[in-house]
């Protein structure tokens, strides 16, 4: 597989949230704006890279058997890192984030990838691999966040392009589950047009 | 009149799954059939409650008197992960039967991020020992309640002429928000 | 076995308390400056500002009041106020209060209600916050109308309304019962 696949595959063809369905968690619970979902992308971004690089790094050191645990310490640690840094120098984005953040630990994406994928490749595919899974997933939040920003305030990114309130359903809990749901939909359509 | 206030609060009013959005995976994965969602719902209010109680004692015990508190994250995963395997060879050995029912499920929660949030909301809430124990067992009990409701929904789904685009995980998602737009209703009890 | 695995944990927290001591001072001072920003907009302007903590009657934590002096005289004092009968946590305030009581301005510093409905309590989301601007809770009653008081709830989020008058008449009887007497000769 070329590097370039390697790279594009997180963007629709095996996008995280759409296809694979992995990290619902985090992609309903902060995507109440489009720039919340772009900030929880990144920061599972940089976890993700980071945590594969270190695991493809080391995979020849770790037993088969304390593999598991090995990994999650890893991930716990670029957590908690994300989760120092982020409220050092962005306070207002790690208070709207919240719990989500401690959270990136049990995103199955993050570990998902360490064990299927970069404790079996060489560093660059690992490397790429993370960055291509992370914008992905950063992508689908951020498009999440935008779609029920719109909807639900008429704005996006905080700029407003609609008057009124907005249909407020969209910003709290059953918006997220129903857009999401309609999201998915249409990315199957567009696999089958391909 | 303050624990009623909780278990209220966590089982209807800020559902665990339909408002807080934690541990979507289990809820979406081993929902299609209501026998299974009653074997997840076991094992995680088990695991939940125990988890609960020790990431307490460890948090005031260890991390506050050492100042460490910047590890909680890394610390509640390991104690979280090792207490799912203990919990598993107990099991095996004490209760096979029980094994039988949970064990499947035992292994999928560790990665469940209700389990770690609940333990991380109890430090939030800055709940006692008690409280977060019925914080847990009620968050355990609103889990079960979404997952055994929305798993009787989805196997009558499946005998409905769903449009092609939104069989599967888009059905769901949205008979989902309409469960969550119901659990809205009952925000006034509180 | 055992032993990589300590080794992977012993690195991992080494490295974490590395990072926290090099963020330690940021967030300490991001933390100050939320407090500070906060102060000055609860209060007139001032150019001394002098910090002591009290009890509240209810509650079980104290409160933080900043006096704030312009040319030695008393022009104002924020409080940091807290509740806990929030929808999902505890709610921290700042409310600011005039030395004759009345209330100058209120700002959340911090909270984790519902996004669309009860994070209207902030001010960049809404102007739901301003109705506080010059209340007077000798005269007037710091409770939704619903309650018979004369603060609007927010719509849909009564209960953080709520909350929200409970945090702010915790600071007004506090400053009652240590300032207004003593230090604010008002009356």
């Amino acid at each position: 597989m070329s590097q370039l696949k390697n790279f594009t595959k997180g963007f629709i063809k095996e996008n995280p949230v759409f296809v694979l369905l992995l990290g619902l968690c985090p992609a309903l619970g902060v995507t109440t704006s489009a720039f919340n979902g772009l900030g929880m992308g990144l920061a599972t971004t940089f976890v993700l890279v980071s945590s594969n690089v270190v695991v493809s790094l080391i995979k020849s050191q770790i037993p088969d058997k304390v593999r598991i645990p090995s990994f999650i310490v890893i991930i716990a640690s670029f957590v908690t890192i994300v989760q120092l840094v982020m409220e050092a120098f962005l306070p207002d984005l790690f208070a709207s984030l919240g719990l989500f953040i401690p959270l990136i630990v049990v995103n199955c994406l993050v570990l998902g990838r360490a064990e299927a994928f970069a404790s079996k490749k060489n560093l660059v595919s690992s490397l790429v691999d993370g960055l291509g899974m992370g914008l992905g997933f950063a992508f689908a939040l951020t498009l999440l966040g935008a779609v029920r920003e719109l909807l639900g305030s008429g704005a996006i990114f905080g700029y407003p392009f609609i008057q009124g309130d907005g249909m407020l359903v969209f910003v709290l809990a059953p918006g997220a589950f129903i857009g999401l749901g309609y999201l998915i939909a249409l990315t199957n359509l567009i696999k089958k047009n391909e | 009149m303050e624990y009623i206030l909780i278990i209220i609060g966590a089982v209807f009013v800020n559902n665990i799954v339909l408002a807080q959005f934690l541990g979507i995976c289990p809820y979406m994965g081993v929902s299609s059939k209501v026998s299974t969602s009653v074997g997840m719902s076991g094992a995680v209010m088990f695991v939940m409650t125990l988890a609960t109680v020790v990431t307490y004692l460890i948090y005031h015990y260890v991390l506050v008197p050492f100042q460490i508190t910047y590890l909680q994250t890394i610390s509640y995963i390991l104690v979280i992960s090792s207490l799912v395997q203990m919990v598993e060879i107990i099991l095996k050995k004490v209760s096979p039967a029980l094994f039988q029912a949970l064990g499947i499920f035992l292994p999928l929660i560790t990665t469940n991020c209700a389990v770690l949030g609940v333990a991380i909301l109890t430090v939030q809430k800055e709940f006692n020992l008690l409280e977060g124990v019925v914080f847990a067992i009620a968050n355990a009990i609103g889990f079960a309640l979404a997952i055994l409701l929305f798993a009787g929904i989805r196997e009558h789904l499946d005998l409905m002429g769903v449009p092609k685009g939104m069989q599967g995980a888009p059905a769901a998602l949205v008979v989902a928000g309409i469960l969550a737009l119901a659990f809205m209703g009952f925000a006034g009890l509180v | 076995m055992v032993l990589t695995l300590l080794v992977i944990t012993v690195v991992a927290s080494f490295t974490l308390a590395s990072v926290y001591n090099v963020t330690k001072e940021p967030i300490a001072a991001a933390r100050e400056a939320a407090r500070q920003n906060a102060i000055t907009m609860v209060v007139p302007e001032f150019d001394r500002l002098e910090s002591r903590m009290f009890l509240p009657l209810t509650g079980r934590d104290s409160l933080e009041f900043n006096f704030a002096y312009k040319d030695d005289e008393l022009v104002g004092v924020a409080v940091g106020t807290y509740t806990d009968q929030g929808f999902s946590g505890r709610i921290r305030a700042m409310v600011g209060f005039y030395p004759d009581g009345r209330i100058v301005d209120v700002v959340h510093l911090q909270h984790a209600e519902t996004p669309g409905l009860g994070d209207k309590i902030e001010k960049s989301k809404s102007d739901w916050s301003d109705q506080f601007r010059d209340f007077d809770p000798a005269t007037q009653v710091l409770r939704v109308t619903k309650d018979g008081g004369n603060v609007d709830a927010i719509t849909a989020a009564t209960i953080t309304s709520r909350a929200y008058c409970d945090g702010i008449q915790r600071a007004y009887e506090t400053f009652i019962a240590n300032v207004k007497t003593p230090e604010g000769g008002a009356e």
